[in-house]
């Protein structure tokens, strides 16, 4: 079988690429790496800012040393914060604010979403997307007419919801109920509709077909709603400083902000100390949900 | 278990009409098969059955019961669906005693239903996984399994074989075969493969732009087609339909298929095609089987005749050879001996025994 031998001429003037999907690849990780350092840099800075400063003495700090190094640390910040009455209050305020809102936007929103994504109704698409267009409207424009219709509520009725902290409970879901709805509903509609359909066939209402299949399917959304909520409700400033005033009817951010700011007197070791604690129970709870959140929970229900 | 019956059911959509009116009858223990390609009309038909869809026009009745206006969980049916529709955050068992689970079946009684679905199905040690840890074959047992479990009515199948790889389909075909068999439960199937059809159905029903075309056993619609779709649809490879027309030659009825090539009809088919108008434009419809290698001694009713053949598909067991007449391209079958070169010459032969003779207007089978 000597014909079959073959010599290739062409080959050694060749220049051969090897390996240019490797090289391609190579840069890509650079250039991820490059921006990811880059950001991490810019949201990780004034969190240790806060850290370093919090753990400054009032001396300290307005010694204007080295403001990236602390000399000679204490707690006296914390201890401080953590057994004042004041602190602690705002500390439940916002708690017991969040939860509630929380509670309360799930209760409304993941039905709503099961409605709209599910329940061929009149009118429903253009409602889906006019839930949305809530959303769009910048809570900054809506604080005044809130404010006007909780006063003439209260004129009509006698009840003042302004001024005590539970007025955020029912202000803060008009934030969070209609992004939550629409997180919702994206998926619920990626859910497949033979998913239901069989619910339907085996005999599930449409009540047992969301509670026991399309909210344990959605789960990953679900939670992304409750992170959403619950950061809207414990980061919110505008709303609990134009609807709250006294004292023991703050939440944390405004507390922090007003109580702490007398004057033109900076607290700036407590200021930096309250706002890493507010910022401990949304950090908690990221890292208990992540894994959920991470977790593909829909794979496996159809083909592929 | 329980008849179904469909009376003049409508389905219209807006303004398209999916469904045109069809009547069937489906006995008890009958494995019905509905086929036909995409958009016939099949899906609708079934999705109707389950309740799944409302129907605009015409009565669904289920064991003797009108059930139009009856919610799915009350029919008492079960639906296998192409994508399996597993529950995904559920476990085998979860998936296939969630029905059970909702209609407050005792526990015990619960466990014996699917231990024996899983025995018979063969999923016993897969009933503590989750869906996404199973293969394609093995979700679509487990969505077997949980129709069965509910003993219900009627089973219905939309196309449940249609995401499994082929070997995965003739195997899964045989264990739906074989789990009615065993269970003995009126069953409506969907499908758009006629092979399945075929080896499935105690009655094929052939449906087409939301007719049924034709009603009737495999072998039936095989060998007496009504209409040249069912004709063309039943069958791989397809029926060849030629454009011919009758003459009579000196007292012998001949089909005419080009002006070289004209064959004499055996008496029987002679028979049957006296009263054809002779000139009407017609089509010849012979399946590849029935064109085979010229034989020394051929039967009464086989006609020899000369082919240049364009391509040949080798199967092993049989050749199938493809060549051109009048511009209609003709599939034979021959056997793998009889000298079918890729290109070239070969002498053919057509059994007209079995022929079948079609209006080219109407697509009537004559």
């Amino acid at each position: 079988m000597a014909s079959t031998l073959v010599i290739d001429k062409a080959a050694p003037t060749r220049t051969v690429k090897y390996g240019s999907m490797s090289r391609d690849r190579t840069w890509a990780l650079r250039w991820s790496y490059f921006f990811l350092t880059l950001f991490a840099i810019f949201s990780l800075v004034p969190p240790i800012y806060m850290l370093i400063t919090s753990l400054k003495s009032s001396a300290e700090i307005s010694a204007a040393t080295n403001p990236w190094w602390v000399f000679h640390p204490t707690l006296a910040n914390y201890v401080q914060l953590l057994t004042s009455n004041q602190f602690l209050t705002f500390f439940r305020n916002s708690a017991l604010v969040s939860i509630l809102v929380v509670t309360i936007t799930m209760l409304i929103s993941v039905p709503a979403a099961f409605a709209l994504a599910r329940m061929r109704f009149w009118g429903s698409a253009t409602l889906a997307t006019g839930v949305f267009l809530t959303y769009l409207i910048p809570d900054t424009l809506l604080f005044l007419p809130l404010f006007k219709m909780f006063a003439v509520f209260g004129d009509w009725t006698g009840i003042h919801l302004i001024g005590k902290w539970y007025v955020l409970v029912i202000v803060y879901p008009t934030l969070t109920v209609p992004f939550c709805t629409w997180i919702m509903i994206g998926y619920f509609a990626s859910i497949p509709k033979e998913l239901d359909e069989a619910a339907i066939i085996d005999g599930a209402s449409w009540f047992q077909t969301l509670t026991r299949i399309f909210i344990p399917v959605a789960m990953p959304g679900l939670i992304a709603a409750t992170i959403f909520a619950f950061t809207v409700s414990w980061a919110q400033y505008l709303y609990p400083l134009v609807f709250t005033t006294a004292t023991d009817q703050l939440v944390l951010p405004v507390g922090i902000i007003t109580t702490l700011i007398k004057g033109d007197v900076f607290n700036w070791g407590q200021i930096m100390t309250g706002a890493l604690l507010g910022a401990a129970p949304p950090l908690i709870i990221y890292a208990f949900l992540m894994d959920y959140y991470i977790a593909g929970l829909t794979a496996g229900a159809t083909k592929g | 278990m329980a008849d179904v019956t469909l009376r003049k059911v409508v389905k219209r959509y807006d303004d398209v009409e999916a469904v045109r009116g069809i009547d069937l009858d489906i006995a008890d223990h009958e494995f019905v098969v509905l086929v036909g390609p995409s958009g016939c009309g099949k899906s609708t038909t079934l999705r109707m059955i389950a309740g799944l869809e409302d129907i605009t026009d015409g009565d669904i009745m289920i064991g003797g019961d009108v059930v139009n206006d009856v919610p799915p969980k009350d029919r008492d049916i079960a639906m296998v669906f192409q994508n399996y529709a597993l529950y995904p955050h559920m476990t085998v068992a979860e998936n296939m005693s969630f029905g059970l689970r909702l209609k407050h079946y005792p526990k015990a009684e619960i466990k014996t239903r699917i231990d024996e679905a899983a025995r018979m199905l063969d999923i016993v040690e897969l009933v503590d996984r989750k869906p996404k840890q199973l293969s394609g074959g093995q979700r679509q047992r487990v969505a077997m399994g949980r129709a069965i479990v509910r003993n219900p009515k009627v089973f219905l199948f939309d196309e449940p074989l249609s995401n499994l790889d082929a070997k995965l389909r003739v195997q899964m075909r045989i264990e739906i075969k074989k789990v009615h068999q065993k269970v003995r439960t009126t069953t409506v199937y969907v499908t758009h493969d006629q092979v399945e059809a075929m080896t499935l159905a105690d009655r094929v029903v052939v449906m087409n732009k939301g007719r049924i075309e034709q009603i009737g056993t495999p072998n039936d619609l095989y060998h007496h087609p009504a209409t040249r779709f069912v004709a063309g649809f039943i069958g791989s490879p397809a029926m060849n339909f030629l454009p011919c027309r009758l003459e009579e030659t000196s007292g012998q009825l001949h089909v005419r298929l080009t002006d070289r090539i004209a064959f004499a009809l055996p008496p029987a088919r002679a028979a049957h095609y006296q009263s054809v108008a002779r000139n009407e434009k017609l089509l010849l419809g012979l399946r590849p089987e029935h064109i085979a290698e010229a034989k020394a001694h051929p039967e009464p009713g086989v006609e020899p005749f000369d082919a240049v053949l364009d391509v040949t598909e080798p199967m092993g067991m049989e050749t199938f050879v493809y060549f051109t007449l009048e511009g209609t391209q003709v599939c034979g079958r021959v056997s793998p001996n009889a000298g079918a070169r890729a290109t070239g010459p070969l002498r053919l032969a057509v059994d007209l025994n079995n022929m079948h003779l079609l209006n080219e207007g109407t697509g009537a089978v004559i």
